[in-house]
């Protein structure tokens, strides 16, 4: 469903993209692991248009991307829940999510909010409040919540986990698993990496702007690189 | 001092009247460095423009600028649309230092411009209801300031439902705030740009219609409206609408009762003693957001 290859991306004179090759089938989660500065979130940029790409290609649904503009990426149904949530602080709930049907799904809007109300009971409790004074759980539950509201055929989760409660952390695995029960497929781009591998079906590990692991889930599980250096083990 | 009650109430009144259009020039200036964080420095050229384009539509079409108030302002959105997708937009790609360059040149340039084509004369429309008063209990309101003011709140009530209840203009809002965040859910950024760039000219072309039956107009007449407009702007709260409506009330009557007691040359006076001491007592404005 999304296909990339030989990306290079970066800032300025910085590369921080330097050769990355990715697949991401139909109905499965992939995570793409890495520590801090590993090049996460500008693959993720990448991929929706924000940065652009120097080199290589970026497909979805046989159509390439790479070169379009955000919006366009985000109608094409590659959704993008950014880190650090990048809701709309000061909106309400509810325009935050209608917000999220703004390029697609504007037809099923009303379903669609109930159907993220059913998700989260706690943003309907909130459905009138601004977002900015959300604290940083319900925040991340409402940038999701914003995401779904378009109906996205590949889900990109950017850091879903971080800045939440360990109780929390744990919500967030189990409703990212809900979420892919129902067939969306999902790119998860986590630093915690031993959460990350029980739910994915795939995963990648990126060091210094390219994968050095890929695999199953299991597989780079079992690599011994990736016990020394994530899993302390 | 011993003036009557009356005449400090027309003073009052007037200054109501006349700041709320001072408000209409100010909305623009607030609109677009809310949601673009640019100090636009092209707005009295701008509205200079319009108050020209009004004069051609009375002198050349006969069309009373009441009338022309509407088709100017959609016009002028047009203009203020072009303007940031194709001028500013472009020119200002990352740096502030690079967009405060470009507004000050697009408005030596639109100065010059006047001035090329209108010569220097100060220049004024004859309508028959220049002079005309409203009777409101003991005092006299001028009829044009009276229409300015309809005009503005008008205005204001139409932004607002714009802005509260429209996709526009909660994407205008979601702009403002988190960039990032619209484009992911596929705002295009630079269309919302020059729309909010756009809804600040023609609320200039609807404040020059208002201001044309009352006011001379000259190739740097702006100008004048808008050093009062900053100081609304800062008043009200940078980037604040509400700010600006009613921050242009407040220096409208302050200008009023200044020009009452101290006389009609040092009007002026009372607005920038306002300024300073919003800056010395409340940087941040009466509606502004706490840093």
């Amino acid at each position: 469903m999304l296909e990339i290859r030989g990306l290079e991306a970066g800032y300025g004179l910085a590369t921080v993209l330097r050769g990355v090759d990715l697949t991401v089938p139909s109905g499965r989660i992939v995570a793409v692991l890495g520590a801090n500065g590993a090049g996460k979130t500008t693959l993720n940029m990448t991929i929706s248009g924000l940065v652009r790409a120097r080199a290589g290609t970026i497909t979805f649904e046989g159509r390439r991307i790479d070169g379009l503009a955000p919006p366009a990426i985000a109608e094409a149904g590659l959704v993008h829940v950014p880190e650090g949530r990048k809701v709309f602080p000061n909106l309400s709930v509810r325009d935050n999510l209608e917000l999220g049907a703004y390029r697609r799904a504007r037809g099923t809007r009303a379903r669609n909010m109930e159907r993220v109300f059913d998700t989260f009971p706690r943003l309907k409790e909130r459905i009138r409040q601004g977002a900015g004074t959300l604290s940083g759980g319900e925040q991340q539950m409402l940038a999701i919540g914003r995401g779904m509201m378009a109906e996205p055929r590949l889900l990109i989760l950017d850091e879903p986990s971080l800045g939440l409660s360990p109780l929390l952390v744990e919500e967030m695995f189990a409703l990212i698993r809900r979420l892919h029960a129902g067939g969306l497929a999902i790119m998860l781009v986590e630093q915690n990496v031993a959460q990350s591998l029980d739910i994915a079906d795939d995963a990648h590990v990126l060091e210094n702007g390219t994968f050095a692991i890929g695999g199953t889930a299991a597989q780079v599980r079992a690599d011994p690189h990736l016990q020394r250096a994530y899993l302390g083990l | 001092m011993g003036l009557p009650p009356e005449i400090i109430l027309e003073a009052v009144l007037n200054g109501l009247l006349t700041g709320a259009v001072y408000g209409l020039v100010a909305l623009g200036l607030t609109l677009v460095y809310g949601v673009l964080h640019i100090i636009n420095f092209a707005h009295g050229a701008l509205l200079t423009m319009a108050m020209y384009a009004a004069y051609v539509a009375w002198a050349s079409l006969g069309v009373d600028p009441y009338v022309a108030a509407l088709p100017l302002a959609a016009l002028f959105f047009g203009i203020g649309y072009l303007v940031q997708r194709l001028v500013i937009g472009p020119a200002s790609r990352g740096k502030d230092e690079n967009i405060l360059l470009v507004t000050l040149g697009l408005s030596i340039i639109i100065e010059n411009l006047m001035l090329a084509v209108f010569r220097s004369d100060t220049r004024s429309i004859d309508v028959p209801y220049a002079m005309d008063v409203i009777e409101a209990g003991p005092t006299l309101l001028s009829y044009p300031r009276v229409i300015g003011f309809v005009a503005t709140i008008a205005v204001g009530v139409a932004l607002y439902v714009l802005m509260r209840f429209t996709m526009t203009g909660k994407a205008i809002r979601a702009v403002a705030k988190e960039r990032t965040g619209a484009a992911l859910v596929g705002i295009d950024v630079a269309h919302v740009y020059a729309v909010t760039f756009g809804i600040g000219t023609a609320c200039l072309a609807i404040a020059a219609a208002m201001l044309l039956p009352s006011f001379y107009v000259s190739p740097r007449v702006g100008n004048a409206f808008v050093l009062v407009a900053f100081t609304i702007v800062v008043l009200g709260g940078m980037g604040s609408v509400v700010g600006a409506l009613v921050g242009g009330l407040v220096i409208g009557v302050v200008e009023s009762l200044s020009g009452l007691f101290l006389g009609e040359s040092l009007g002026q006076i009372g607005i920038f003693l306002i300024f300073i001491l919003v800056l010395l007592v409340r940087p941040t404005g009466l509606f502004g957001a706490r840093a």
